[in-house]
């Protein structure tokens, strides 16, 4: 959470452990490979991680090095289902620990099987994603092994002299940075879902599984899960991973005008979000936040109704293959990096669009069949 | 009980500008805020200190002036308020805050009481990395419980607590023990309004300030850029789009107008007419 500060160009006499490049102590040398934390959760792993492994294999490979996952879970098929599926897309092999104390998150018996297979094997890179799991693990996990940890990387490379060159938005999106963690090992990240591209699945590859086994009960585990209450379908959003997002923005003018914005949704079969204000001010709820502070979005169509497109709206927005801007002022960022804008009242057109592409999309469409 | 509640101040983002020309942060006349996410955490140790009894110290580290968000968090309720201030902390990645906060934390046990509950931010608006909580609950072994959107039971005889946190697909309902690190969501309270004895007492409240040595750090080759594992290499604007959106012209009516932007939509991006087709009969 330092503010980000160019390193001073000289590095400051008596030697810096950050600034200055040292070789790396002999200790790290042996450090080796790339690894992606699995993230499962109910039998289900997160995509996310699927995401880290397309990232994780292209510098595996740049590297000349093995790509890992790393399975957790209590005994049972889940986690052979997760190494096959880590397999396909991309992972060479998977360390597997399982547990029954690690059926369901606790960060206690997480964190410790984690940091158990990393100091126990070494790998030079560990991603994570950057979800409520993810980011609860990297933290304990990095100060365990007192190394560097990259949080909600947009970009990973390695450098010309093979150490991971992380980089992030930083000031709320306005600005980038690359981040190094030069001295010590491993260097760890997180990326956020849908930061990455999904990488294409490979079905039947195929790869080795490397039990690991770590002494865990759940007499020593202090924190216990009493119960858990799944979220209602209707409460699910699948805002980050959906193929069409409608967003509205402070150019609707009142929580009752986005309503419009849900019609439209609803008529395309999308996901409907927002920008920050509209969650600041309590219209709506903040997981349909997009943007930096929110969720990171790749729709095939994003449309953008009354958002000026701040940076740090825009940082959650450009993975969409096409960004549609509706806007009142011509001279708002968003029309800056949106593919097609209209520059026109928001709360006028809505209603209008949602019409016409009811129409349009309709099997039975006559203008369809038209054109 | 004794609530500490970690706090940061961080410049107000809303209001953050970069210079059209060299692409640096234009700093300079933005307010800092006490970082929003800390507020709900703030919020929650008031409430529980209000119910059960005990007292709630606010901690920060940064420079002198981030005395100011300290006394703010007195106006609305908190007991007392250390700053931790010294050159030694310029420059601290994430790692680095934690041991430094942690110090602070052990130091604050010895000279008033053992925290019980040590509250942080879910992540903070300048740095969003949620890595401190989680390091500060590693370095002093505190049960760790990030993304709480609930506190049910503070037990102050079992020394428990029974709170809700969300994960991926739902909530879980957890019980532990104290001392714990407890983050709070975002919305999962209703941050209060001081009140005016509250206000009073703030503006004449001493700020109790430590420096690295007071807080009884010895290796400051710990704390600040030195004891931070990642370093800043480079910091740089993101590149422009080369092409501005292209413009659909504004119809006589909306409905045109629509009509017209469905038309350079499906001829910028035909297949996503097939897409779209598909989604909204609902395959």
């Amino acid at each position: 959470m330092s503010d980000p500060k160019p390193a001073p160009k000289a590095a400051p006499a008596g030697g810096s452990r950050a600034t200055m490049k040292k070789e790396l102590p002999e200790k790290f040398r042996n450090h080796k490979h790339v690894w992606v934390f699995i993230e499962m959760e109910r039998g289900v792993v997160h995509p996310v991680s699927f995401e880290l492994l397309g990232e994780g294999r292209k510098l595996a490979d740049k590297l000349g090095v093995e790509l890992a996952g790393v399975v957790l879970g209590a005994p049972g098929a889940d986690v052979a289902h997760a190494c096959k599926e880590s397999f396909a897309y991309g992972a060479d092999l998977c360390y597997t620990i399982e547990n029954p104390v690690l059926a369901d998150y606790r960060n206690e018996p997480y964190s410790k099987a984690l940091t158990a297979v990393v100091e126990a094997h070494k790998p030079e890179i560990l991603l994570l994603g950057a979800t409520t799991l993810g980011r609860d693990l990297a933290g304990s996990v990095a100060t365990t092994l007192l190394t560097g940890l990259t949080a909600d990387c947009t970009e990973l490379n390695v450098d010309d002299d093979k150490s991971l060159a992380a980089t992030r938005p930083t000031f709320g999106g306005s600005l980038l940075c690359t981040i190094y963690t030069l001295n010590f090992r491993p260097q760890m990240a997180t990326a956020r879902p849908r930061a990455m591209a999904m990488p294409e699945r490979q079905e039947g590859r195929e790869g080795r599984i490397v039990p690991f086994a770590v002494d865990l009960r759940e007499d020593d585990i202090i924190t216990k899960i009493l119960s858990f209450i799944p979220d209602r379908d209707s409460n699910k959003t699948n805002l980050a991973f959906a193929d069409v997002v409608v967003a509205g923005g402070m150019g609707l003018q009142s929580p009752e005008n986005f309503q419009l914005v849900k019609n439209l949704a609803s008529v395309l079969g999308a996901e409907y979000g927002c920008s920050r204000p509209l969650v600041q001010k309590g219209w709506i709820s903040s997981d349909r936040q997009i943007g930096q502070t929110g969720k990171t979005i790749r729709p095939k169509i994003y449309i953008a109704a009354g958002i000026s497109g701040a940076i740090q709206h825009r940082v959650g927005v450009e993975g969409a293959d096409l960004i549609v801007a509706i806007n009142t002022d011509k001279n708002a960022p968003i029309f800056d990096f949106a593919h097609l804008g209209i520059v026109t009242d928001a709360i006028r057109l809505l209603p209008a669009l949602t019409e016409a592409f009811r129409k349009r999309l309709s099997p039975h469409s006559k203008d369809r069949l038209a054109g | 009980m004794h609530f500490v509640v970690c706090i940061k101040q961080v410049p107000d983002s809303a209001q953050i500008r970069v210079h059209p020309v060299t692409n640096t942060i234009m700093r300079q006349g933005v307010p800092t805020i006490i970082n929003p996410y800390d507020l709900f955490s703030l919020e929650e140790a008031l409430r529980w200190r209000d119910k059960v009894g005990g007292e709630v110290t606010v901690l920060t580290m940064g420079p002198p002036m981030a005395s100011d968000s300290l006394r703010k968090a007195l106006t609305i309720g908190a007991d007392r308020a250390v700053l931790l201030t010294d050159r030694f902390f310029a420059g601290s990645d994430t790692l680095a805050t934690s041991f430094a906060l942690s110090a602070a934390l052990k130091k604050i046990g010895e000279t008033f009481s053992k925290p019980d509950i040590v509250f942080c931010g879910k992540q903070t608006i300048d740095g969003d990395t949620a890595q401190v909580g989680p390091g500060v609950a590693k370095r002093l072994n505190l049960e760790q419980i990030t993304y709480v959107s609930g506190i049910n039971e503070v037990d102050g005889e079992n020394r428990t607590v029974t709170l809700e946190r969300r994960s991926e697909g739902g909530v879980q309902v957890l019980k532990t023990s104290l001392p714990a690190m407890i983050t709070m969501l975002e919305g999962s309270n209703v941050v209060r309004r001081g009140r005016i004895d509250d206000a009073l007492r703030a503006a004449r409240a001493e700020i109790i300030t430590w420096s690295a040595k007071d807080a009884g750090i010895e290796d400051v080759t710990m704390c600040g850029l030195r004891g931070s594992p990642t370093v800043v290499k480079k910091v740089f604007a993101p590149t422009p789009r080369a092409e501005k959106a292209a413009l659909v012209e504004v119809g006589a009516t909306p409905g045109d107008s629509a009509e017209a932007l469905i038309n350079a939509i499906f001829a910028k991006s035909p297949k996503i007419e097939d897409d779209l087709v598909k989604l909204a009969s609902g395959f």
